[in-house]
């Protein structure tokens, strides 16, 4: 895959689950793509939702998405059109769900407090390297085992596609 | 030599040993889900595997939006207990009997030696029990009921050890806070936590699922503690009740199944607390980390109280604010939700409910309450609550123009009384010790 070009959203530290899915949200709001995108960040940054576009990319601080375990934090980037979230740290549950729901988690602390919101970023998956104002962010590949999860799209498709 | 984690998931991966770092693929014994229960057997049924591989293993609680507040909530759950049904599953909890992490203690469940995935951050719990426990996301979940496996990394081990006694007025929910404080909401992110020293034989079984729980705020993948003399009489008296027909063999199988860490275990960090030197904390908004001590906050106002969920809704947490309430009357409104029917039965019988009901206070169906803002009495905009909860995150409680300060139990019945936040000695006119 040749390297891609993605729009920040920059975000600080510590962003929790419940400012990006709202808890009241979770048993009313669980399939309905349009649904989640609409509250996607909802608590955190009121003008997201509205304006993000199919592409875009998150780049936050440390412990992104830490606090509850729905998967709507997740999912809710997916459906709004979010192709990956850069972080210094994701909180491990967080982390987990991405990768079950083929939502790309990338580690790459060095390169967070070089970008703005508005920028654009390049990303290599293969080189698994970032490109932004011609300077290269390096990010360490997920182990092989977990990266199988990711290529077939998920936990359910890989279980799909391997039972 | 290993430390109490490793042991356990050695056990769960049917290894003789793990390292941390390792990807190990373990099969839990209890595999839990509550009302997000329907939601997971959507995700289940783009399976090919049309039936739970061990219906025996799995544990649903209804107990996020009890009694359902909405016709649509009350859907969700008739849709659970259609496939609590159609799959045979063996442990099903209806609505009123308590919160997951509480019922699934009581009923025997799970006990020393196990392993438990849930699909809930708070999974880290069980730990108190001396069994390994996480939390995991629904489509992780709907894979286990499939396959009954998952793949896990084997964490680094940071122990605790506890010395010492603490005061009066001051509990494990101030150690939580003071700790998440100083380590941040990051603190364990990935590793386990291992609660262990001689402090721990003066805490109480409620007091020490305070601690296993709240480590998920500081990122845990779990947390546990030894199983001894305390854990087992809980136990034994616990079971008697519960299953009065099949706790001798029980107990027998948690005997049996019980692990503890070698003395030469090795341990990533260590962190050694001397709990006399503790004080009441709060976290402030809008998260845990934002630790001070009461008495920095103190005079703050408040509109109303919160007691109750898995963290702060045990009978010693009841019995610690009907003592405050007591003959007095309570200024700000005060909802008291106990974290299971067990509870609830026993503070009726001790008398603590109809203390906090003749001082003002409101008591609540056993559940989750208010503290994920999917039910009954979620904040208005502007609106301060001092609570027994875990988290004080922007929105948690429904509305994001509200703010949550986050104590111990007594620490909130007092500021309901006072009308701001207030030590418990404050109301009570007796000297606060040390503080």
């Amino acid at each position: 895959m040749a390297r891609t070009r993605h729009r920040v959203w920059k975000y600080g530290d510590s962003v929790n689950t419940d400012v990006i899915f709202p808890g009241k949200y979770t048993y009313s709001i669980d399939n309905d793509p349009a649904g989640l995108a609409r509250h996607a960040l909802e608590d955190l940054d009121p003008g997201f939702a509205n304006s993000v576009e199919s592409g875009d990319v998150i780049v936050a601080g440390r412990n992104w998405g830490n606090g509850s375990s729905r998967e709507q934090a997740v999912t809710c980037l997916l459906a709004a059109g979010v192709h990956a979230v850069v972080a210094k740290s994701f909180a491990r549950i967080y982390y987990r769900n991405a990768i079950n729901s083929g939502l790309l988690v990338i580690e790459c602390p060095e390169i967070v407090d070089q970008v703005e919101s508005g920028v654009m970023i390049e990303l290599d998956m293969e080189a698994a390297e970032i490109t932004c104002d011609g300077r290269r962010y390096a990010f360490a590949q997920l182990p092989a085992q977990v990266r199988e999860v990711v290529e077939a799209g998920g936990i359910i498709a890989y279980l799909q596609r391997n039972s | 030599m290993q430390t109490l984690t490793e042991k356990l998931l050695a056990r769960a991966s049917s290894r003789d040993r793990v390292k941390p770092g390792e990807i190990v693929v373990i099969e839990p014994d209890v595999v839990l889900s509550h009302d997000n229960t329907a939601a997971i057997s959507a995700i289940f049924q783009q399976l090919p595997h049309k039936r739970v591989r061990y219906p025996d293993r799995l544990a649903v609680t209804l107990d996020h939006a009890v009694p359902p507040p909405t016709a649509g909530h009350a859907r969700n759950h008739a849709r659970i207990r259609d496939f609590v049904r159609e799959q045979g599953i063996a442990n099903f909890f209806e609505a009123g009997r308590g919160i997951c992490h509480q019922v699934l203690c009581e009923e025997g469940v799970i006990g020393p030696g196990m392993a438990l995935l849930g699909a809930d951050s708070h999974s880290t719990h069980y730990g108190w029990l001396g069994a390994f426990s996480a939390g995991i996301g629904r489509s992780e979940v709907a894979a286990l009921w499939a396959t009954g496996q998952l793949w896990l990394r084997v964490p680094e081990t940071i122990q605790i050890t506890l010395a010492g006694k603490l005061h009066a007025g001051v509990t494990a929910k101030d150690l939580t806070i003071g700790m998440i404080g100083r380590l941040s909401s990051d603190g364990a992110n990935y590793m386990a936590v291992e609660f262990g020293g001689p402090g721990l034989a003066g805490l109480s079984p409620d007091s020490r699922a305070v601690l296993t729980n709240m480590m998920a705020e500081m990122g845990a993948k779990n947390a546990c503690i030894a199983p001894d003399a305390v854990t087992w009489r809980w136990l034994e008296a616990t079971l008697r009740r519960t299953r009065p027909h099949d706790h001798e063999p029980r107990l027998e199988l948690f005997r049996k199944l019980a692990l503890y860490p070698d003395a030469a275990a090795d341990y990533a960090a260590r962190q050694h607390i001397e709990l006399d030197e503790l004080e009441p904390m709060v976290s402030c908004p809008d998260a845990v980390e934002n630790a001070l001590p009461l008495s920095a906050v103190a005079r703050t106002p408040v509109d109303l109280g919160f007691i109750g969920t898995c963290t702060n809704g045990r009978l010693e947490d009841i019995a610690a604010a009907a003592d405050i309430a007591r003959g007095r009357r309570l200024r700000k409104r005060l909802l008291v939700v106990p974290a299971s029917a067990l509870v609830l039965r026993d503070a009726a019988e001790a008398g603590y409910i109809a203390d906090l009901v003749d001082a003002g206070a409101t008591i609540g169906t056993p559940g989750c309450g208010p503290c994920m803002g999917v039910h009954m009495g979620v904040l208005a905009p502007g609106e301060v609550c001092i609570s027994s909860a875990n988290r004080n995150f922007r929105g948690r409680m429904g509305e994001p123009e509200a703010q949550i300060y986050l104590s111990n139990p007594a620490v909130v019945a007092a500021s309901c009384v006072a009308g701001y936040l207030a030590h418990p000695a404050d109301v009570t006119g007796e000297t606060a010790a040390d503080s």
